[in-house]
């Protein structure tokens, strides 16, 4: 029971968080400098030209009756249609949601991996040559700028490759459903550059956590009953400092979901993240309020799913 | 043939401030079924003391032996002492509530314990002996409780809980640190109760760790005060309360609130126990000692017997005679403090004598 009083009421936050949010947006874009109709109007628009597209798309009209017509639109589950190519805003995301989703997939698992595994193997071997190489690690991970690390892949991997005729790598976008094997060799250089920054976050977020879970008393306790000491670490102590990660995980999911504009950049993946750079400099305002609106959602349903599992994960924790 | 002899154990921890002198040659002995009381001051080095015995202090060294039913603990093999642990020597811990895992069903802990040296003990049959285990402890509906997790028992049940836990596998010895520190009054005499009983039952020897006389009252038959990582003073229980020799223990006797002496101020003993990494010269104690000598600044007194039975030792100079609390034993230290105190000692005795804490309980 309390358990759907929290659902509930967390639900309807998150409906009014979009709210704003859309409102937000919305604003923005009107304030903004760029003309809408000016921009869609191409090389030396006419006066009448403009007006047209105006008129077409309903500019001309108060903001609040825009607004009213958005939010009625949207009611039905119509995200409108796009000011650039009059294609239904609807069709443009769901095209671009298999690619962002496939990099999010992907570089989860990869950087988990990566990130819990140095995290465990650093807590594990405090301060040895293997800890501090994995610190340094970290380090060139957190402070690397993404677009040079994909760029850096193309030209260190992509391009000779496929010069001395390996073709397994490619840039751009090639769905699972055509060719698993395919859509792996499209995929592999974003994951690693989309995993790099997260994996030295993970490694540093798992190996402080774990650190901390060893230095308290049921850890002692743990070994006081003669198990084994690898029992101890997974069994006892990993186990208590996953929950923090966990959470993070969850957070970080929700986040890529509403799109990675620069590794998507990098590689022509075609996924949000790309589009969503497309369409605010066309001033392609439609396709920019459902980008964000969908990145709100993910954002939104990700923290509400993260705090129910951190109750399932931590019994101590109660959902209030 | 004692169950556990202690011999000349010292620990030690390089840090960066120093190295920390934890326990400083400690010598003692167990006998099955019996109980000891090991009393001291935080920082004494009880903790250590007991936890070095079963490996469960990275870091230090140590030297010196602890043989335990033929075997010498220390310097055993991980893989040995592992299968010890547990086994043959228990642990309950002080606070029970950061000493159980917070995540896991209190069954569960107790029921890893049953299989943790058996892997060919059933799931289930482990789990039905926690439950069994609870009970015994006296936990009311145990099998519904063993679902619960360690949050959800008050500080008393959870505390029993870490005692089943000790007792699921029959060890012949259990340690004991300050399990009962952490609760109050009315719950701590449960708590000793049960030990008592359940130690009656089953022959455990029982090392008790505290820093309460009325702990060591209730429950030991032996006891080991320490202070700055050595023993002031070993007795059986008796001649510790009604002979006390040691300044020290003595100053911890008549530091015991006492409801029936009337209003009064309470009369601690001045001063501070010493830092490990400096430990003051000759006896430990001296900076704090109404009795200083000139000796004590310079030799440090092993046990020394003080009476006919040679197993009430105590680390003072002070003679035989210096035992108890009546009025010729008192004499018999001024005596003594009067020909062995000049200069260097008579300067430490002011100090201690202008105390605040200290009004009328020093001969200057």
């Amino acid at each position: 029971m309390a358990f759907l009083t929290f659902l509930i009421r967390r639900l309807l936050l998150g409906i009014i968080v979009m709210w704003f949010v859309t409102v937000a947006t919305f604003l923005l874009f009107f304030v903004a400098p760029q003309d809408p109709a000016r921009l869609l109007a191409g090389k030396n628009p006419t006066p009448q030209t403009i007006a047209a597209i105006n008129a077409r798309l309903g500019l001309n009209q108060p903001l609040i009756v825009q607004y009213g017509h958005y939010v009625d639109r949207l009611v039905h589950g119509n995200l409108g249609t796009s000011f650039v190519n009059g294609s239904s805003v609807n069709t443009i995301l769901k095209q671009d949601l298999p690619p962002t989703l496939s990099l999010l997939v992907g570089g989860v698992i990869l950087w988990l991996i990566v990130g819990l595994g140095a995290g465990i193997l650093s807590a594990t071997r405090v301060r040895t040559l293997v800890d501090r190489t994995s610190t340094v690690g970290v380090l060139i991970g957190i402070t690397f700028p993404t677009f040079v690390l994909g760029l850096l892949l193309q030209f260190a991997i992509f391009l000779p490759l496929n010069r001395s005729g390996f073709h397994w790598v490619q840039t751009g976008y090639e769905g699972p459903t055509t060719s698993i094997i395919g859509w792996a060799g499209h995929m592999i250089l974003p994951w690693i550059t989309i995993a790099a920054v997260s994996a030295a976050t993970y490694t540093r977020l798992t190996r402080g956590s774990l650190l901390d879970t060893m230095g308290e008393d049921y850890i002692r306790t743990a070994r006081s009953k003669g198990l084994t000491e690898r029992r101890v670490l997974y069994r006892h102590a990993i186990r208590a400092a996953l929950t923090p990660v966990v959470s993070q995980l969850g957070v970080d999911m929700g986040t890529l979901a509403g799109g990675a504009v620069v590794t998507e950049q990098v590689f022509g993946l075609g996924g949000i993240g790309q589009q969503s750079l497309t369409s605010i400099t066309t001033g392609d305002t439609p396709v920019v309020l459902g980008i964000v609106l969908m990145a709100a959602l993910f954002v939104v349903v990700a923290n509400i799913v993260v705090d129910v599992l951190y109750s399932v994960l931590d019994p101590r924790v109660k959902l209030s | 043939m004692s169950l556990l002899e202690v011999r000349d154990l010292r620990v030690s921890f390089p840090t960066a401030d120093g190295v920390v002198r934890a326990v400083r040659g400690v010598s003692f002995s167990v006998d099955a079924g019996r109980t000891i009381g090991i009393v001291g001051e935080s920082g004494s080095g009880k903790t250590v003391l007991t936890q070095t015995l079963l490996g469960l202090t990275p870091g230090g060294e140590v030297s010196g032996s602890a043989v335990f039913d033929g075997t010498d603990l220390i310097g055993l093999p991980e893989e040995q002492l592992r299968r010890i642990r547990g086994a043959q020597i228990a642990v309950i811990f002080q606070d029970p509530l950061t000493s159980l895992h917070p995540l896991y069903r209190v069954g569960w802990q107790i029921a890893e314990m049953v299989r943790a040296h058996d892997k060919s003990v059933s799931k289930a049959a482990a789990a039905e002996r926690a439950v069994e285990l609870l009970a015994r402890v006296g936990i009311p509906q145990p099998r519904q409780r063993a679902r619960d997790y360690p949050h959800q028992f008050s500080g008393g049940m959870r505390q029993r809980a870490m005692i089943a836990m000790a007792l699921s596998l029959e060890p012949k010895m259990i340690i004991a640190d300050e399990p009962t520190t952490a609760l109050d009054a009315t719950v701590q005499a449960q708590i000793l109760d049960l030990l008592l009983r359940l130690q009656q039952d089953s022959g455990t020897a029982l090392i008790m760790i505290t820093h309460d006389l009325g702990v060591v009252a209730d429950i030991a038959d032996d006891v080991m005060v320490m202070y700055a990582g050595r023993a002031a003073e070993m007795a059986a229980k008796r001649d510790i309360f009604y002979q006390p020799h040691h300044p020290y223990t003595k100053g911890l006797l008549e530091s015991i609130p006492n409801s029936s002496a009337g209003a009064g101020r309470l009369r601690p003993i001045t001063g501070q126990p010493p830092s490990l990494i400096n430990v003051p010269p000759g006896c430990a104690f001296h900076p704090r000692c109404a009795y200083v000598m000139d000796k004590c600044l310079t030799d440090e007194p092993g046990l020394i017997p003080v009476a006919q039975d040679a197993y009430h030792r105590s680390a003072c100079w002070l003679p035989v005679t210096a035992a108890g609390l009546s009025e010729q034993a008192e004499e018999a230290r001024r005596r003594t403090v009067g020909e062995g105190r000049h200069e260097a000692a008579a300067k430490i005795a002011e100090a201690i004598a202008e105390s605040p804490e200290a009004e009328g309980s020093v001969i200057a």
